[in-house]
């Protein structure tokens, strides 16, 4: 199998370092044509710094990347030509119009203005065409830069946290233009978020990063199952200071306690085995129960099972 | 099609330009108003007020200055317990008439005044003489000990002043050597303003790499930037131009193609040193700083509001070095001595070399991103 007909995106034991921070520290990740992948992770895991590396704007420290089989080194102009970029924050010249500064993105790709209508089009901001950058609301600037991403009909998207700081509807409306383009243009694409649910919805793979390296990557599906596919029972306390001792319970994936508001979190393999044991030894310890919860395990337990972080902060 | 790459970053930056309201006035009307105020306040010479502290002796015997105080037209402007004031006017059609005051006062007062600099000089008359109090330093003091010794001697003197030969000739009034130096420091302040602090800008805003992770040439947005400045400086010269000819008839002497040449090679120069100042800082404050601490000195030392012979002479041959000092000399050569291409050939050559290496040392050590 030849391996560049496969992955549009090869990178392989990259490494950046500032200082003394490892921003990314041997990530290995390939990307398939057409695949919607989500780069995931709290701030300062390192996503920016990975992505700006395969956008060719930061140089690895050591390993490599490769783009369709090519390195940047030597291809800038042939690599400029297939990625639609947007960077996490880039503001645009204040008093230039939404429609000239597309038309200033589209000269340098050879465009014409059909193009630039459509794309008005396509991000929903035609009737704002004409006003100027700097009094456009924060998501019409979001959807302005991802507009000029898109420009040259890009087989390839990097979007760095694209919906960051956007309200839901916003938000919406950006993932709808997105499914628009993976469904019309079997466009690839990476993108950066913090927002659990973006990755969920919105991608057929997730990457979850923290501390630059790269702790599980799969679909939803895979990365709950992998890992044991656990159930939660989330649960709050009449606080006595005291935190209760599980050691005993059987099936814990992981436990968490927070003796300050009294609440905590069990991963358990199987709540209907696992909760009456732990009902038991809740009224053994002599804790009242307030609140109790069991679902599913979602994306940010597993991120909290794998890190004690949670993925928000 | 769109506009070809080029003209649509010209464009662009035109239209950022002309919609801040506040450039334009810094660009284009500032100049103007500082040479019609510098122009009409050194030009015109109008009436002079001096002030002289005049300490009285009744018995004096010196005819000539009660001559001169008692004469019909001096007007006793206002007389206290302390203090009277005579005004006397010397009429003089050449030099321009000058109306003393004479403040009289005791000599205590008399020195307060002077270290304030409110008067320029103190009068003691004694019996058969005045004396005349002042400092030998200050020009201002020395000339009027010079028109009212000359008139207190022999009054007549002063009326006589056929000898005097005042250069009204275009060319060698102020506004002669204040407006090219206005064009010249255009030119710096365009380019280091308009470039310098649009890439720095640009870059705080990562729109700089924006810009650069596409297929648009480096080149391109350079020349652009340097095309945009050479465009607004020339209206800025022209217009700078057009005012002073029409209100203080400053007359272009020389050849207009050395003009231009010395034009373009004053751009070239600036633009180059104004990417090199740009090249590395992603703060506009710093940027700020940074074009302040190469714009002011030269500004100052350049000759452009005065000349730069008053400095110490080892200092002027390093100044005649500076870039804004070269182009300076050259346009000013240009306009009032009636110099040709071949005489600014030089300093063009140099200007335009040290565009050259300032652009390439800049594009070097570039940050992009
Ligand atoms: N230019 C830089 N100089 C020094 N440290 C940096 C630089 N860029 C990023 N870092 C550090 O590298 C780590 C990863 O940053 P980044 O890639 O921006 O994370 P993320 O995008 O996931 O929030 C952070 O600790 C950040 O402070
Ligand atoms: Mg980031």
């Amino acid at each position: 199998m030849n391996p560049t007909t496969e992955n549009i995106i090869e990178v392989t034991n990259v490494k950046k370092y500032f200082k003394d921070v490892k921003a990314v520290d041997g990530v290995d990740l390939e990307i398939k044509t057409g695949e919607y992948v989500a780069l995931l992770g709290p701030n300062g895991a390192g996503k920016t710094t990975l992505v700006e590396m395969i956008e060719g704007i930061q140089k690895p420290d050591s390993g490599e990347i490769r783009i369709n089989g090519k390195k940047w080194r030597g291809n800038r102009d042939a690599l400029h030509k297939i990625i639609g970029i947007s960077f996490q924050e880039t503001r645009f010249m204040d008093k230039i119009t939404v429609n000239e500064t597309l038309k200033m993105f589209a000269s340098f790709y050879d465009l014409d203005l059909d193009r630039v209508q459509l794309i008005l089009k396509l991000i929903n901001l035609e009737e704002k065409q004409k006003s100027y950058v700097v009094n456009l609301s924060g998501g019409q600037r979001q959807k302005l830069a991802l507009g000029i991403a898109l420009l040259n009909k890009p087989p390839l998207l990097l979007l760095d946290e694209p919906t960051t700081g956007l309200d839901p509807t916003a938000r919406r409306e950006m993932w709808d233009i997105l499914f628009r383009l993976k469904k019309e243009n079997n466009t690839t694409m990476i993108l950066t978020t913090h927002y659990m649910e973006e990755a969920e919805t919105l991608c057929d793979r997730i990457v979850i990063m923290d501390q630059g390296k790269i702790l599980a990557k799969g679909t939803l599906d895979e990365l709950l199952s992998e890992n044991k596919s656990g159930e939660v029972i989330e649960f709050g306390l009449e606080g006595n200071g005291h935190t209760p001792d599980f050691s005993r319970l059987k099936g814990m994936q992981s436990v968490h306690y927070n003796e300050e508001n009294a609440k905590g979190k069990l991963i358990v393999d199987d709540i209907a085995i696992q909760l009456p044991h732990f009902i038991d030894t809740i009224n053994e310890q002599n804790f009242k129960l307030k609140s109790l919860e069991c679902r599913k395990m979602t994306l940010d337990d597993l991120f909290i099972k794998m890190t004690g972080r949670r993925l928000s902060d | 099609m769109v506009k070809s790459t080029l003209l649509q970053l010209i464009s662009i930056q035109f239209k950022e330009f002309l919609r801040e309201p506040g450039i334009i006035f810094w660009a284009l009307l500032f100049p103007i108003l500082m040479a019609w105020v510098l122009g009409i306040a050194f030009t015109k010479k109008g009436e002079v007020v001096r002030q002289v502290a005049l300490i009285e002796n009744i018995d004096s015997t010196n005819i000539n200055l009660r001559d001169f105080l008692s004469d019909p037209q001096i007007k006793v402007l206002k007389s206290g317990e302390h203090q009277q004031t005579f005004t006397s006017v010397i009429e003089n059609t050449k030099l321009g008439n000058t109306t003393y005051k004479f403040l009289i006062t005791s000599w205590d007062a008399a020195e307060l005044m002077l270290k304030r600099g409110k008067i320029a000089v103190i009068l003691v008359e004694h019996e058969e003489n005045v004396e005349f109090h002042f400092d030998p330093s200050n020009p201002e003091s020395q000339s009027v000990y010079l028109q009212l010794s000359a008139v207190f001697n022999d009054a007549s003197f002063i009326y006589e002043t056929s000898t005097i030969r005042p250069l009204t000739k275009a060319g060698t009034r102020y506004i002669d050597f204040l407006v090219p130096g206005l064009i010249a420091l255009g030119i710096m302040n365009s380019c280091m303003w308009g470039i310098s602090y649009a890439l720095i800008d640009m870059r705080s805003k990562k729109l700089l790499r924006r810009m650069v992770a596409t297929p648009m040439k480096k080149s391109t947005f350079l020349i652009a930037q340097f095309s945009t400045r050479v465009v607004m400086s020339f209206v800025e010269s022209a217009l700078l131009f057009t005012f002073a000819f029409y209100i203080f008839k400053v007359d272009l002497q020389g050849s207009f193609i050395a003009l231009l040449a010395v034009f373009v090679a004053g751009n070239i120069a600036f633009s180059g040193l104004a990417i090199l100042v740009s090249s590395r800082t992603a703060h506009s404050r710093v940027g700020n700083g940074l074009i302040n601490a190469v714009v002011m000195p030269m500004m100052i030392l350049s000759g452009i509001f005065f000349s730069y012979h008053n400095f110490p002479d080892w200092s002027v041959d390093v100044i005649q070095k500076l870039p804004l000092t070269m182009l300076a000399d050259s346009v000013r050569s240009i306009f009032n001595e009636g110099a040709g291409l071949s005489d600014v050939l030089f300093e063009a050559g140099m200007l335009s070399a040290i565009g050259i290496l300032f652009y390439s040392v800049g594009l070097w050590i570039y940050k992009w991103y």
